[in-house]
Parts: C-alpha cells; structure tokens; sequence
C-alpha cells in the first residue's frame, strides 16, 4: 500500500506542482492518476521513489516512510516504466531486462533465465533477446521496459504515461496484455495518464487532479463516470458519460430472440427476411446477407456485412446496447463465451434492461465524499 | 606597442598577403564543394565515398601537405601557387560534408513544391535549395575560414610570405614585440573573416531576419 | 624529383640510427602518446563533470575558441618564453608538449562533454530511477552512450597533436617533423618531402587505426550497424551512424 499523507511539492521559483495531496493506493490495485497538464500527475508519481523529493508531507510504502529509506535501495524495489520506455540504448534487450537484477547482486545465469521468462511474459519473440532496442519498434520497446520493471518482482509498480508514445491500436494491445498480467501477478500499481478513458479501462480507482496540483476527486471508475463531484471532473470526464458507464454494468438476462442462420457456403433458402445472420459450422457468428441479393446461390464471403458487433452473453450493458445499434437489422447478436451464436437482442429491450438497473448509489463508492473504497485487507 | 608603429606598412603588406593565401581557397574551396556536395547528397552511395575520402585528406598535417604539393603540382617550393592548392583541398574537405548536410537539411515538402511548380535541376539548386541551405553551409564555412587562417601561417617554413614571417622573425630574432603583432594579427584577422561571413549570411538570409531569427 | 625521392627512401642510411626513419617515427608516436595522456587526464575528468553536473558549460566554449590562435604561433612564443629558462633539450621539449597537451585538450573536453550531452535524457532518467547511484549511472549508462563523440574527440585529438608536432621540429623536437625542417634548411628537397610523405602516412594510418578501435569499442545498439527486427507496428525514421559523427574539434595546424 503507499499512503499520501499531505503531500506538497513546491519549486523553488514558487509553482506548486502539488498541493496537499493525500490518498492511498490499495495494495494489489492499480490506481490511476489522471488531468490535464499541469495537474501535478507525474511530480506526484516521481516522489514516490523519489526521484523528486516532497517540500512537505510524507509518503509511506506499507507503512515505512520512504523519506527515510536509502534512496536506491526504495528505487531498486520498486518498479519504474516511462513513456518511451528509456531502454539503454548501448544494452542488448535481454541485458536491459536484467538491469535490476544484477544490481541487487544476482548471478548471471539466473538474471538471464528471468529476463527471458519475462520476456516471454509480456509478449516479445525471444530471438529479440539479443538485439538492440534501436532495432525494435515502438511497441516492442514499451514492452521491454515492462519487462525490465517486473524482473525484480518489485510489489510496486510505478507507471507514468508508458503507453502514451505508441499508436492506438499497439495501444489497445498493450492495455489488455497489461490487464491480464496484471490479474496473474496483483502489483500494486500507481499508473499517469492524461487519457480518461485509458484511465477508466485500467484503474481499480481513479483520483483525477486539477491543475495547481489538488485532489478532485478519487473513486472507482463507475462511480466516477457517474458520480463527478464537481464542475471541473464532469468536464473532464467527458461526453458519453452515460453511455460508457453502461461498460460497467453487467447485462441482467436479456430476453434473446432465436434467429434464423445459413451457413457460409449455402444457399440463404426462402425466406422473407430483409436480413439474414450467417454463421459458420460451429454456430459463429460472421455477418449478415440481404438475401434478395443472393437469391438461389450460395452464400460467400464476399457478400457478408460485418458492420455489427457482437456481444457476450452475460457482458455488460454497453456490449449489448452496441450490438444492437451497429447491426445492419437491429437485432443485436449474443454469443456464449466459445463464441457461438446464443440469439439476439433488440435496442429496446436492452433500454428497458438498463432502466430497469439501479445506478451506483451516492456515498458507496466515493472514498472522497464520506465512502470507503472496498479492498481487500492490506498489509503483507 | 612601438614594434607595430614602426613596423605597420610591413604588417599591412603580409597581413594583406595572409589574406589573400587564406582567402582564395575558402573561395575557391566553396565554389567547387558546391557541386560535391551536391552530388553527395543526391546520390546516397557518393555520400560516404566524398565524407571518407574528404576526411583522409583533412587528416594530413598542413606542413606536409605543403612540402608534398610541388610534387604533385610540378611548381617550385616557393611558389605560393602550393599553400593555394594545399588550402583549397582542405577547404574542400572541411565544405563538401557541410554542403551535403546543408542540402540535405532543405525540408522535402519546400523541395517538392518547387518541382511541382516547374524549378528542377540548377535553377531550382541556384534558386530555392542553396539559399535554404545558407545557414548551414555558413556554419562551416566560418569554421573554414578560421580554420585558413591558421594553418595558412605554417607556410613561412616553407618559405611563403604572410603573418607567420613575423612569428618566425620575432622568434628567431628574440623580438617580443614582433612575435605577439604576428599572433594578435592572426587572431584578428580570423576574426574579422568570421564576422564578414556572418554578415553575408544574414544578408543572403532576409526570411531569417524578417522572422526575428538569426543565423 | 620523384627519382630523388626514391633515392631518399631506398637509402639505408635513413633506415638506422638517431637521425633514421624509425627512430624519428618512435619519437613522434612516443610524443603523441604522452601529449595525449596529459591532456586526458585533464580533459576527461572536466569533460565528465561538466557533462554529468551540467556545470561550468563555459569552460567548454573557452576551449573552443583556442581555435582561432595560429598553433605555430603558440609554439614559438612558449619556446621563446620558457626556454631560456630550462636547461638543455628541455628547453625545446618542455614548451612544445606542453602547447601540444594545450592544443589537444579542447576536442578532448568537448568529445567527452558532448557525449554525455548526447545521452538519452530517458535512458539517464530510467538508469536513476532502477535504482542506480550517480557513480553507477555515470559508468554504467553515460560513459557506454558518450562513446560515440567521445571517440571522435580522440581522433580529433591524435590528429591534432601529430600534425603540430611535426611543426613543433621547427623548435627542435625529435620526431618524423625532422626531416621536413632539416630538408628545407640544407635545402634537401628529397628529404624534406620523403619526412611529408611518411607523416601524411602516419596521420592516416593513426585515423584508420582510431576508426577501427571507434568500431570495436562502441557499442552496436549504438552505431545503428545491428540490422534487422520487427517493425511491424510503427515507421521508424533513418538513423545517421554515430559512429562516424565527425564533429572536427581539431585546432588547425
């Protein structure tokens, strides 16, 4: 757990990066910092290992002041990543990987047998372990300094914007690989982003900041989505509020209606559908066909429509309300977690469903406002 | 300093001399490093040919390339036709990598249009790339310039007449004086080229001026 | 011409003794090699500091502008002033190394400053903040990526130092210098160009050598040389090769 504890960071030509911050990060928990510029975000992820050193308060890593603690040895137990990943460009990627390692003494063959199950870990080909990360991309660097961050198996993890510098899609991958190494290993993890929705995919808990270095406001994500507590995180969070809140809420049992499919490769037959769903021999789901374009021939793969998503049976409330909008009849497609076709579901319905849905209730999950983040117990 | 007011005409004469030894090659250097460089930057095999091969010839001393160069040019030892030669190939080696940099540095979009607008070859070279590559190439040529100066004052070994005879005299006839006029006029004159140049960039550069840049 | 010149190479009495061929190559290599270890030992350490500390950058620009001082010039008014004062050859030699380390030290300094300049302010930021100490950093990370320059400024340097001792046998040094001021002064044309040849040949065999020493040392993660990877999810942008940054600190001579 790392506790803020009236944390100040004033530069000697008088700006205030931050002010009074205090806030705990729940161990096994990714606690996200995020605002715009200017807020304070980085400064206050720097002076947890000091890399910036606070002008008042304290911050205490499960329960001992950092302020007091050897100064390389807190960063040498502690995971560090930034944007562009900052690999030493002289190192082979595997040398890279072990630099903490052999900082705290390892022998060689045991620090290059961790780097590459690390490498492994977070994805990398391992014929990359030799090469330089010049000859990497982007990508594959961000994925290099993960790796370089876990080598130790630190319990905390600092994170600030790493990937900001990579484009979206690699971005997205990175995301999910995070999250589910993430769910394998449970680090305590304080991310930066000015990104809200990256900031809301990611955190167990979002604390958004404003600029002059205050707290405005620190919740789980859904709560914050519907819940801001001022003016100035409802701004910030952003549009769509409501309809990305949706991603939180688990679909109740959504009334599904049995759809009639051709398979891929035969004949749509009669019928007097507008729409009709293909799938392949185990039931899956690949697009719909106006079969008045295809009369008596068989289905191909040229004539499938694939403009809509589909959503999982027992997902949440956005994945089905999308599925039901994208889909060129309007009628949502569900599938079972193999992925096989399960019915399909109709706009209003999902409406109704969501309706039907409590919200989050006010002061249940805003630590902020008088409520108590639910965490399991820290310590150890 | 009495050595100097007494002497002045003298100074005058091979500091005029100096200039014109250092001077013609920077010229002379520039005009044909225009055309390497040039092709350097067009053709990117040429490239590391022209940087390694200018590099070698920027590695020999000065005193020996002096003494090396009526060998190949066939002239006396004496003749300053020599340290001309001599100045203008390491000018050429310091300038042509500079020139290729400098052309290279145009933005490709600035050079696309041109094209597009009907400029290729030598005018659009003449009219829109050198100009744009100004700054970088009076960088170097600065450097040059200093450089020439310098090394031109070597040549009173060999026997060529310039500011270094003064070194040499003061030298060898004890004459305090006379030893410190021939390094102080040096530095001047090293100097005053410098500055020439920076002017002249700044006047071949109005874009950079009316941006409230500077060279 | 070129028939005396053969003549000065083929003759073997060139080839043994004080005055021969390999004795005056030793000499001006025996020069280089203490002219260079003096300056290092000053120019390293600064270069270092100002580089890692990020202070005193002044006394870079100072050295940098010995640039415009004529090297014989420099040579000529030390031996004037300190030789009368030394006993012996010290009187020639002392002056002359001492302008030789003087003249060797600004590309030096700013071969070693530079480099450390050109780190990768976040390779420097991550090595602090794994958990490095200064003196980690400076060895571990900073040194390895200032190679590059810091291997341009040698070469600078050794070119710099050969060229000015051959002048510095005006004042009497040994070395291969000798033969180009004896041959001019009995006016022995064959001698004075065979001296040239052979110090054209060493100043390009050193370069050659240093390049390949640049080569070995520098690490490929550096010199962009190590081809080949995946860039399968974004464009990366040409590299120039360190390894060849030829910023020429040299003060002419």
């Amino acid at each position: 757990m790392i506790r803020f504890d009236a944390v100040t960071k004033e530069f000697p030509d008088g700006t205030v990066a931050v002010d009074d911050l205090s806030l705990t990060a729940p161990t096994g928990k990714i606690t996200v910092l995020v605002g715009p510029s200017g807020c304070g975000k980085t400064t206050s992820l720097r002076m947890v290992n000091r890399m910036i050193e606070p002008t008042r308060g304290s911050i205490a890593l499960d329960g001992q002041d950092t302020g007091r603690m050897d100064q390389a040895e807190l960063r040498r137990g502690i995971g560090y990543v930034i944007q562009h990943a900052g690999l030493f460009p002289h190192r082979t990627v595997i040398d890279n990987v072990g630099t903490v390692p052999r900082l705290l003494g390892w022998d060689r063959k045991r620090t290059r047998e961790r780097s590459r199950e690390l490498l492994e870990r977070v994805g990398l080909d391992p014929h990359l372990a030799d090469r330089y990360p010049a000859q990497l991309s982007g990508g594959q660097q961000q994925r290099v300094g993960v790796a370089r961050a876990l080598a130790a198996d630190p319990p905390v993890m600092l994170m600030d914007e790493p990937f900001s510098a990579v484009d979206p899609i690699v971005r997205e991958q990175l995301q999910d690989e995070f999250l589910r190494l993430q769910d394998e290993l449970g680090k305590t993890i304080v991310f930066v982003t000015h990104d809200i929705d990256e900031a809301i995919k990611l955190g167990d808990q979002v604390a958004v900041l404003r600029v002059g270095g205050t707290l405005a406001q620190v919740a789980e994500p859904s709560y914050l989505l519907a819940h801001p507590a001022d003016d100035f995180v409802a701004d910030f969070v952003g549009r769509d509020r409501g309809y990305r809140a949706l991603q939180f809420q688990d679909a109740p049992r959504l009334p599904l209606r049995s759809e009639h499919t051709v398979v891929l490769g035969e004949p749509p037959g009669r019928t007097d559908a507008a729409w009709l769903l293909v799938v392949d021999d185990e039931r899956r789901p690949l697009g719909w066909v106006e079969p008045s374009r295809i009369g008596d021939r068989a289905v191909e793969d040229a004539d499938l429509h694939r403009g809509g998503t589909v959503a999982r049976a027992g997902g949440s409330l956005r994945g089905a309300l999308d599925a039901a909008l994208s889909s060129p009849s309007r009628r949502g497609v569900v599938v079972d977690d193999s992925g096989s076709l399960v019915g399909t579901v109709l706009a209003h319905e999902v409406l109704t469903a969501i309706e039907d849905t409590d919200r989050p209730e006010r002061d249940e999950g805003d630590p902020v406002h008088g409520g108590a983040v639910a965490t399991p117990q820290d310590g150890g | 300093m009495d050595w100097l007011s007494s002497h002045w005409d003298e100074v005058v004469q091979l500091a005029g001399d100096h200039l014109y030894l250092a001077g013609i090659p920077l010229v002379v250097g520039l005009v044909l490093s225009v055309p390497l460089g040039w092709m350097a930057k067009r053709w990117s095999r040429a490239y590391p040919v022209v940087v390694t091969t200018t590099g070698l010839l920027y590695t020999i001393p000065s005193l020996a390339l002096f003494v090396v160069m009526p060998l190949i040019l066939g002239t006396q030892i004496l003749d300053p036709i020599n340290v001309i030669v001599a100045m203008s190939i390491y000018t050429i080696a310091l300038l042509a990598r500079t020139v290729a940099d400098g052309l290279k540095a145009v933005p490709d979009h600035v050079e696309q249009a041109a094209t597009a607008m009907g400029y290729r070859g030598l005018r659009r070279l003449v009219g829109v790339e050198l100009p744009l590559a100004v700054p970088v190439i009076s960088a170097g040529l600065r450097v040059a310039a200093v450089s020439n100066v310098s090394i031109v004052s070597v040549a009173s070994i060999v026997g060529v007449a310039q500011l270094g005879n003064l070194l040499i005299d003061g030298f060898n006839r004890v004459i305090w004086g006379e030893l410190i006029t021939g390094i102080v006029a040096t530095v001047l004159l090293a100097l005053a080229l410098d500055a020439l140049i920076v002017l002249g960039s700044r006047m071949l550069t109005p874009w950079q001026r009316a941006a409230g840049g500077h060279p | 011409m070129i028939g005396s010149l053969l003549a000065w190479f083929t003759d073997p009495a060139n080839w043994s003794g004080d005055d021969g061929i390999p004795y005056r190559l030793w000499q001006h290599l025996w020069y280089t090699a203490v002219t260079m270890l003096v300056a290092a030992l000053v120019a390293v350490p600064l270069g270092l500091w100002v580089g890692h500390t990020g202070r005193a950058r002044w006394l870079v620009s100072l050295a940098n502008s010995v640039r415009a001082v004529p090297t014989l010039g420099l040579l000529l008014a030390a031996s004037l002033w300190l030789g009368p004062k030394l006993p012996g050859d010290l009187a020639y030699v002392v002056p002359s190394i001492g302008v030789l380390a003087i003249l060797a030290v600004p590309p030096l300094l700013a071969g070693t400053y530079g480099g450390i300049g050109a780190v990768d302010p976040s390779a420097r930021d991550a090595a602090y903040g794994v958990g490095m100490r200064g003196r980690q950093v400076l060895w571990q990370v900073e040194v390895p990526n200032a190679l590059p320059l810091m291997m341009s400024g040698v070469r600078s340097a050794v070119l710099q130092v050969v060229a000015t001792a051959t002048i510095a046998a005006y004042l009497g040094l040994g070395g291969l210098g000798r033969f180009i001021i004896d041959g001019i002064k009995l006016g022995d044309y064959a001698e004075a160009a065979g001296g040239a040849l052979l110090v054209a040949l060493l100043a390009i065999g050193l370069e050659g050598l240093l390049a390949f020493v640049q080569r070995r040392v520098v690490s490929p993660g550096l010199t962009g040389r190590a081809v080949g990877g995946s860039r399968n999810d974004d464009e990366r942008e040409g590299r120039e090769d360190p390894a060849d940054a030829t910023v020429d600190l040299r003060t002419p001579a």
